[in-house]
């Protein structure tokens, strides 16, 4: 990658030539798009039928958005990787739900980075009930 | 962008991802090693420098240029450029009488092996839906006028096949080494929406 920083391209070439642009505006895109590859290559699904969930989720933000909203294709990925996370029964519809409100209900200035061991989880078999 | 989010609003999305996250691994059905390593490789180690290597290569060995324009996607793993999104990989040249561009007009298809993954420009619904109606006026705004003469062409990339263009080599350039040439191209050539700039 070092040839790439010091192309110093003038003339027609120059305005978009942004090789070095960022691949993620923001952390949860990396996440979304790992917790799809890393996924996918296990087998747990063909890329077609997430492309497919893919093209409807941004058919779909397309024909709802309003003038001047901002698009977001890493939140289309994610409605389409949590679509076929569910049709490929990987997770039950609403659990992802159900976590989020879990993850919500934590106090302010929770560390996101922390890896938390307790569990949720109901069907998971260990349940230790630290937060009932 | 967080700080826009009240109480009111939705779920932040990062909230949701962490959810989907933990669930995932929780199951055992993804590893946050496998996960890191795809970001370490896409987001550093895969650019747009393979496609470039295989621009330049392509410049200065006919025969291998032959090959990537009859078979892509096997010529390209000669170089050992292969992986996800890297299959059928269809190889476009530009010449004086044409001008080849891509897009993926319905999502974001993109010879990842070649070029990693796309810029935010490419996956931009105005993008995609704009370059196929009217691509002279996209490309002009994005800084490439191109002469009347030029025939300009649009290749809608899928999961089937993913487009690749094979810029033209710039004049002045004629000395130079496949390694000297490599640097010179950019990743907005490859995808037709530049051109290669001599030195």
């Amino acid at each position: 990658m070092t040839n790439v920083s010091t192309l110093d391209v003038d003339g027609v070439a120059a305005p978009p030539r942004a090789n070095g642009e960022l691949v993620f505006a923001e952390q949860w895109e990396s996440r979304a798009f790992s917790l799809c590859m890393t996924l996918h290559e296990s087998g747990a699904f063909e890329w077609d039928e997430f492309r497919v969930e893919l093209i409807a989720a941004i058919t779909s933000w397309e024909a709802d958005a309003s003038p001047g909203d901002t698009y977001s294709y890493y939140r289309c990925w994610l409605t389409a990787l949590e679509r076929v996370v569910v049709t490929k029964q990987l997770l039950a519809s609403g659990a992802v739900d159900d976590r989020v409100e879990v993850l919500a209900a934590r106090p302010a200035g929770y560390d996101h980075g922390h890896d938390h061991g307790h569990d949720h989880d109901h069907d998971h078999g260990h349940d230790h009930g630290d937060h009932h | 962008m967080s700080n826009e989010l009240t109480v009111n609003d939705h779920i932040p999305i990062e909230l949701r991802t962490e959810a989907l996250e933990d669930l995932l691994v929780e199951r055992g059905l993804v590893d946050r090693t496998v996960m890191d390593n795809f970001i370490k490789t896409y987001a550093q180690d895969v650019g747009p420098l393979n496609g470039a290597k295989v621009v330049a290569k392509a410049w200065t060995d006919p025969e291998f240029k032959e090959r990537l324009l009859a078979n892509g996607t096997t010529t390209v793993a000669e170089l050992g450029f292969k992986g996800p999104q890297g299959e059928h990989i269809v190889v476009v040249e530009n010449s004086d009488d044409l001008h080849n561009v891509i897009v993926c007009t319905l999502c974001s298809c993109y010879p990842w092996p070649l070029l990693g993954l796309p810029p935010s420009w490419y996956k931009d619904p105005v993008y995609r839906s704009r370059v196929v109606k009217e691509p002279r006026a996209v490309l002009a705004e994005m800084g490439l006028d191109l002469p009347d003469s030029q025939e300009v062409k649009v290749w809608d990339s899928s999961s089937e096949v993913r487009f690749f263009v094979l810029p033209q080599r710039p004049a002045g350039t004629e000395g130079m080494s496949e390694e000297d040439l490599v640097p010179l191209i950019t990743r907005e050539s490859m995808i037709g929406v530049a051109l290669v700039a001599a030195p």
